[in-house]
């Protein structure tokens, strides 16, 4: 897979076709597959992430310790905010509906991780609701998605414990933001600027969750980095531009990853995890399960 | 090499792909040494296993994947209830392993029949695992690939002899490593295979005079 998004983007535009076509040929390349055996994978991910929705959204699921659940019903039945019926409010509650299922051991698509599973499915997803997308352009979406996840796995990193929250959930919104965009009608490069975008919104974001547990505050994180995706689609599909190159602003979040303190690379030793709640909370809590 | 479905996937049960997905994956290929579901096991759990583990259902992952479930199966749930009724007799201790090991890591002491099995296994993220140790021995196993694991007496041409039986069956070498704990000393093969092998290659290689013993692990990866 490619090393660079902007080599990507610069191979897609050449060759006047979609990133999703580039990034689906190469791996079909990479691995001796063909391209409708991957597009038949995807697709079958993009089936769980669905279910995983529904089941959030209608289902009351709580986690083992009890920290997390409920919310996302809350989000669907509870009193109207200022977003109402808008896709906004629909998407965040299916990015909290995927993290409830995911933490009560729930099936789900770890996508780029489990803790950051909830933000790709909830944008992609919803938006496709929204706009009457169908599952192809859904499946080329997901491809775009891979590609970006792969330059940020090869380039920056995909986990908490290296490069804290910024690297998880942060990683899910800058995929979910160019994969998106692409599906929505966009180039190329517009595609590599909504994953800027969304992505400097993340950088320096810290893994912090109580007791260590994919819970609290990763349901939430799933939530505000929905709706940094969404920044990143809205401004891209505009015709904003970032200044700084994709690629520049990935190789940033990693070296910011590589420098923060250990407290705050999912250790569970700094950030809301070290509060006096979040230790109180985390303490009586892993007593709980332990009596289960 | 990054693959797209690496990112977009593995489907699992939740909350973690390393202390959910990972252990379960150590759990399969645990299986594989005793050639099924062990009887008994001890399950020692070091580092971040052991600290945040419970909360992970790291045990009810490691659980289920000693009875053959794989990450995505959502018995994994209720994998220590269906555990005592299908009487695998498990017992968790925390542990503190060598300084060196990686903080997601068990090792596992496993029973079935007349068989013992001694394995450490370590999830290293995004469910990715790696096998240091079995019986004592140093090993790498992945899971990435369908992996040959025997031991043999330290005999001239062993090498030679099972690359062989693996050609005649058609079955490509991916790598294959050898390691023993002194010169003379019994030899440990880890063959990693680009295809499954059936059980009669599996029966060959136990037939060699100077094979003490030989399991199959399947491949744990998507």
């Amino acid at each position: 897979m490619y090393k660079s998004l902007g080599d990507a983007i610069r191979d897609a535009e050449a060759q006047k076709i979609s990133l999703s076509t580039l990034a689906l040929q190469t791996e079909a390349k990479d691995q001796g597959r063909t391209v409708e055996d991957i597009r038949a994978a995807l697709k079958r991910a993009l089936d769980v992430m669905r279910s995983a929705v529904a089941q959030g959204m209608t289902g009351d699921l709580y986690s083992a310790s009890g920290l997390v659940g409920g919310d996302a019903a809350k989000l669907r039945t509870g009193p109207d905010g200022p977003l109402a019926g808008t896709p906004f409010r629909d998407i965040l509650a299916r990015a909290l509906a995927v993290q409830e299922v995911n933490a009560a051991m729930g099936v789900i698509v770890a996508a780029p991780t489990a803790g950051g599973a909830g933000v790709l499915p909830a944008v992609l997803t919803g938006l496709a609701a929204a706009r009457n997308i169908d599952d192809d352009a859904l499946v080329s979406a997901l491809a775009v998605a891979g590609l970006i996840g792969a330059v940020i796995a090869e380039r920056a990193s995909l986990s908490g414990a290296e490069g804290g929250c910024q690297a998880e959930t942060g990683a899910a919104a800058a995929m979910a933001a160019g994969a998106a965009t692409e599906m929505l009608g966009g180039s190329p490069s517009q595609v590599g600027h909504a994953t800027a975008l969304a992505m400097q919104g993340t950088l320096g974001l810290v893994c912090d969750p109580l007791g260590g547990l994919v819970e609290l505050p990763c349901v939430f994180r799933n939530a505000t980095g929905s709706a940094i995706a969404l920044t990143g689609i809205e401004l891209a599909m505009a015709g904003v531009e970032f200044k700084i190159p994709v690629d520049e602003v990935i190789d940033v979040m990693g070296e910011i990853g590589r420098s923060m303190d250990v407290r705050y690379r999912e250790t569970a030793g700094g950030g809301l995890a070290a509060t006096p709640t979040g230790r109180r909370l985390a303490k009586e809590r892993l007593v709980q399960i332990k009596r289960k | 090499m990054v693959s797209l479905l690496d990112i977009i996937g593995p489907v699992m049960v939740g909350p973690s792909s390393s202390h959910t997905a990972g252990a379960c994956r150590i759990g399969l290929l645990a299986r594989c040494l005793v050639g099924g579901t062990p009887q008994r096991a001890r399950l020692e759990l070091h580092g971040s296993f052991a600290r945040t583990g419970e909360g992970h259902g790291t045990d009810k992952a490691l659980a289920g994947g000693l009875m053959g479930f794989r990450p995505d199966d959502e018995r994994l749930r209720d994998a220590l209830d269906i555990a005592e009724r299908e009487g695998l007799d498990y017992r968790f201790e925390k542990t503190t392993l060598a300084d060196d090991s990686h903080p997601n890591t068990v090792r596992l002491t496993i029973e079935r029949g007349d068989r013992t099995a001694e394995m450490i296994g370590s999830s290293l993220g995004a469910g990715r695992v790696l096998v240091t140790e079995i019986d004592g021995y140093p090993v790498e196993v992945t899971g990435n690939y369908h992996t040959i694991v025997l031991v043999a007496e330290d005999v001239k041409g062993s090498v030679a002899r099972i690359a062989t039986i693996l050609s005649e069956h058609s079955i490509n070498i991916a790598t294959l490593r050898l390691t023993r704990k002194e010169r003379g000393g019994d030899a440990f093969m880890v063959i990693e295979i680009d295809d499954m092998p059936g059980d009669e290659v599996r029966d060959e290689i136990r037939g060699l005079s100077w094979v003490r013993w030989a399991f199959r692990l399947d491949k744990v990866s998507a």
